[in-house]
């Protein structure tokens, strides 16, 4: 207390100077309290989205694609359990670290994982590096999980075809949107990632199939750490397709063929079923699905027997003397012969300065219209056919469902070419000249058709001229309600023709397998009607066939149906550079149908077809 | 202007404000450590670790509160000198973290010697200018700056930049409260100046990395959000995302899923602010506000200098703390690693603050004593 005393007057100065205190204190708070302001209300809202964002991942929970079953149920594609490789951008500290570890641990291109991670998009949603990882790969990134922030390895379903290559045109192949698609309206829902049908069915039925994914929100710490996982939006599963085709009756088609290139269709010419439709070489779609380097894509678009070209649908060939069928109807409504009205035929037709030969040196004499069908004669209809002139022969070839879609459930099917006056004026800025009037009329010259519409040509004859456009799903299974939705057939037209036409046509061509160029197709178990036809390659004839290189031999055709009585199936082959399709395609044809007919296809099915529609009321789907 | 009679009743109102103040602040502090500690999943988490320091802080309290401060103020040397001794053995003996070497192990806790040391320079600088007459530059400037030097250079060495921090104000407060003649103020102004570049070099020099960064991301913190300027752009999101009336407890999602680090210690005000939004914040503000306010009122009524300088400078301490701390969360200053007095969880630093109250509140009571 002594030395207090001592200072008073010090105490008193410091007592007095403390204004300075209570001043820098109210000066400071009131600071504090206007910074506080500032960042809880002015700008409140702005952070307050910032630690919303902080805390959520958005996580994608894709749908479980439809499944693909034939007409019997069995399964023809389904989805499998299988690991993929995620980025969470949003977590990557250091992306070319990230990057170089990537490319050492599974060995990926590391120009493909760099074009993955800093694609556009958006930054909150995980970025798709690999999919379909082993198991080995799988355990080796879980391992050094703390060395690579953000990276995570997901189990996801993975498009599986069972049957392998069987039936892959028609099914098609999955793969993950194009940044090119997403810029279209109907993949706009989608996002980077997520995997749409890019091939056949997979394409054509991408949207029922597909589903729709649902969304999750993950609250994560700052480790990346699950704490809460929030579903937004449940998952829809895409819905289930029933087809029209019995895989076994496929599986003997695509045997047929073999190593050959070419095309077998088979329908039911009642309803317009598919019941098979091969076309070979194929391909695997399970490798298709699968994430391809552009070296192994490059493999299969630059393969030269163009193994992803559905022959089917879009292979375009000249019918040849298939194309005589049509010819012979047309010749019969225009009256420009009757059924008895004979024809000479010496082996050649002179036309100007011109021979055009018939396929026989030497001729067939004098032939009927029964007789040129069955002989497959070209003079007579090189004659009948200069009758009737080009624009007549391209009304009815448009009428047979030529020149034009078939309709059927496939993306990008092509419509050949059915040569008129105004097609060449248009096509190739040329007039019209007579001689090629005369190649048209046997099929040769411009005329273009695929097998889809030579195997619905000779099945419209076959149904007495109603003509059904071809068929591929019967049924739609939506997952959510088990409801089966049935695919009505669809009646596309009926022929114009006068009664009596088709059964003179149907009688001849059934004369075709039992004494004309078709021999080789007779069967014992079931009547077979058909017709052959060679689609000339080159007009360089000069010795055997077999001396020919395999390139420049011709196309083999064959269409049939059966049994000749009650038509149940109509079958179309065409084999590429396979010669005369007597020989080579009729023997096809023949297999297939007794097949058939030992598989008893002509029972129901297993899904109920629906009533026969017109077209215009047939509720949509796949109308196009 | 002091009324005596009034003063001299022993335990009164302004004690009952006082310490309803203080165990405000106290309970303030428990609820947001348990906020962002609950679901550690320990037997013996911080907030229930924080309650027992409070309590040990308490009897600290007490002591000092019901002690004759003139008998505890001559023990500030040679309690410098244990503080000094302990410093020193800290940088050989101690248990570091993140580069930082300030804790003595004590069994299953440890001991921050630096946060004592603030306690003990105020009684230090207190007792050397009451005890005579200092007079002239080097009696009021240099001597004690001479007995801060020591000690600050230990805490730097550790380092320890917001304890140094700490202890500069300390020194600055007292010196400006003990009265300089408006010539040396001038002087000290001027060579601060003259001297501020090789300090800023000398300083700039002796940091860690990571002492550097911080003091460089407060400048921009979303320059990189991944990195350096993470602590500060994460505490003000935290902050801002409280907005009015916050997102009530628990649901500080800044602090619970972890993106704010240190949410029970240095970071507590931006768990509090993000769970109770501007008007928790200016409840709280008001609350330090009215602590600080009525130590202010135990300096006017002091009777002696040696009390005075003593509740000034624990007044200035504890303000420095507040504002530099909140400061740092709210993105005015730098991070500087100084805790939030009172809510901020540590034992040290809650026993150390606890016991300056009580020396502060020792100052306002008549010369009774228990001890």
């Amino acid at each position: 207390m002594a030395t207090a005393g001592l200072h008073d007057s010090e105490l008193g100065e410091l007592q007095r100077r403390l204004i300075i205190l209570r001043v820098g204190l109210l000066l400071v708070v009131a600071l504090l309290g206007l910074q506080l302001w500032n960042l809880q209300i002015r700008e409140g809202p702005y952070y307050r989205d910032l630690s919303e964002n902080n805390r959520t991942r958005s996580v994608i929970m894709e749908p479980a694609r439809g499944l693909i079953y034939d007409r019997n149920g069995v399964l023809l594609a389904n989805n499998v359990p299988s690991f993929t490789l995620y980025v969470s951008l949003e977590d990557v500290t250091d992306r070319e670290g990230l990057i170089r570890q990537l490319t050492n641990l599974l060995g990926l291109d590391e120009a493909l994982i760099r074009k993955k991670l800093t694609a556009r998009g958006s930054k909150q949603l995980p970025r798709k590096v690999k999919d379909r990882l082993t198991l080995r790969e799988a355990t080796l990134i879980e391992s050094h999980r703390l060395d690579l922030p953000g990276v995570m390895v997901q189990v996801e379903s993975q498009r599986n075809y069972p049957g392998g290559t069987t039936a892959s045109h028609l099914l098609g192949y999955v793969g993950e949107v194009s940044p090119e698609q997403l810029e279209k309206p109907e993949f706009s829902e989608l996002h980077q990632g997520s995997v749409v049908g890019q091939y056949g069915v997979e394409k054509f039925f991408d949207r029922l199939m597909r589903g729709q994914a649902g969304q999750k929100s993950i609250e994560v710490d700052a480790i990346g750490h699950e704490k809460r996982t929030v579903v937004v939006e449940q998952p829809h599963a895409g819905d289930n397709l029933y087809l029209t085709i019995d895989v076994r009756l496929q599986k003997v088609a695509e045997n047929l063929l073999g190593e050959e290139s070419g095309a077998i269709v088979a329908l039911d010419p009642r309803t317009g079923d598919v019941l098979a439709m091969a076309s070979r070489p194929g391909f695997d779609p399970n490798v298709l699905s699968r994430e391809l380097t552009p070296k192994q894509w490059a493999e299969i678009v630059q393969d030269e027997r163009r193994p992803l070209n559905n022959r089917a649908s879009q292979g375009q060939y000249p019918p040849g003397s298939v194309y005589k069928v049509m010819m012979a109807a047309a010749a019969l409504e225009t009256k420009t012969v009757t059924p008895s009205t004979s024809i000479f035929c010496n082996g050649g037709y002179q036309f100007g300065r011109r021979l055009y030969h018939d396929w026989k040196a030497g001729g067939h004499g004098s032939v009927d219209l029964r007789h040129a069908l069955v002989q497959s004669c070209d003079v007579y209809f090189y004659t009948v056919g200069q009758r009737m002139g080009i624009e007549t022969m391209a009304s009815f070839a448009h009428q047979f469902g030529l020149g034009e879609e078939t309709g059927i459930e496939l993306p990008s099917e092509r419509i050949g070419i059915v040569p008129s006056e105004a097609w060449k004026r248009k096509a190739k800025n040329e007039p019209w000249l007579p001689g090629e009037t005369i190649s048209a009329s046997i099929g040769q010259g411009y005329v273009n058709v695929t097998p889809l519409q030579m195997a619905s040509l000779i099945g419209t004859v076959a149904n007495d001229g109603a003509m059904f456009r071809p068929r591929l799903v019967q049924a739609v299974m939506d997952r959510a309600t088990g409801e089966l939705q049935r695919r009505p057939a669809v009646l596309k037209r009926t022929l114009n023709l006068r009664p009596g036409i088709l059964p003179v046509i149907k009688e001849a061509l059934a004369g075709v397998v039992k004494e004309g160029t078709a021999t080789k197709a007779q069967s014992a178990l079931v009547t077979i009607a058909g017709k052959t036809g060679t689609a000339q390659m080159t007009a360089l004839r000069t010795g055997p066939e077999k001396d020919i290189p395999k390139k420049f031999r011709d196309h083999a055709w064959f269409v049939a149906f059966a049994p000749v009585e009650a038509p149940t199936i109509a079958v179309a082959v065409l084999g590429e550079h396979m010669g005369h399709g007597g020989s080579a395609s009729a023997p096809l044809a023949k297999e297939l149908i007794e097949t058939y007919v030992r598989l008893n296809l002509d029972a129901p099915s297993h899904v109920k077809d629906g009533a026969v529609v017109r077209v215009g009321d047939a509720g949509g789907q796949g109308t196009r | 202007m002091i009324d005596r009679g009034y003063m001299s009743r022993g335990f009164d109102n302004f004690d009952v404000r006082f310490i309803g103040l203080i165990f405000a602040i106290l309970g303030i502090g428990v609820l947001s450590i348990y906020s962002v500690t609950h679901d550690q999943g320990v037997a013996f988490p911080f907030y229930a670790k924080q309650v027992v320091w409070i309590l040990l802080g308490t009897v600290a309290f007490l002591v000092m509160w019901l002690s004759d401060y003139h008998r505890i103020a001559r023990l500030a040397y040679p309690a410098y000198a244990i503080i000094l001794i302990l410093l020193t053995v800290v940088l050989f003996e101690g248990r570091s973290s993140r580069g930082a070497q300030r804790w003595i192990p004590m069994g299953p806790f440890a001991f921050q010697p630096s946060e004592f040391a603030k306690l003990v320079l105020i009684l230090t600088l207190a007792h050397y200018y009451s005890q005579a007459p200092r007079v002239g530059w080097l009696q009021r400037v240099v001597l004690p700056g001479l007995l801060v030097l020591p000690g600050l250079l230990l805490i730097l060495k550790q380092p320890d930049l917001g304890s140094g921090l700490s202890f500069l104000a300390i020194y600055a407060a007292m010196l400006l409260m003990v009265g300089m003649r408006s010539k040396a103020v001038g002087v000290i102004l001027l060579f601060s100046l003259m001297l501020f570049p090789f300090a800023w070099e000398l300083m700039w020099g002796s940091l860690h990395d990571y002492q550097r960064q911080r003091i460089m991301t407060f400048v921009d913190p979303v320059y990189d959000t991944g990195g350096k300027g993470y602590h500060a752009l994460q505490s003000r999101i935290a902050i801002g995302a409280g907005e009015l009336t916050g997102k009530g407890l628990y649901g500080g999602t800044q602090s619970q899923l972890k993106f704010l680090p240190e949410g029970h210690t240095d970071f507590v005000f931006s768990v509090f602010a993000e769970e109770w939004g501007f008007l928790g914040v200016l409840v709280l503000l008001l609350l330090f506000v009215g602590l600080i306010w009525l130590s202010l009122e135990v300096v006017a009524r002091a009777k002696d200098q040696l009390g005075a300088l003593l509740a000034v400078g624990i007044l200035c301490m504890l303000c420095f703390c507040v504002v530099i701390n909140i400061g740092m969360t709210a993105g005015m200053f730098p991070i500087v690693g100084i805790p939030l007095p009172l809510m901020s969880y540590g034992g040290s630093a809650t026993i150390m603050t606890m016991a300056s109250l009580g020396l502060l509140l020792n100052v306002k009571r008549r010369r009774l004593s228990f001890f």
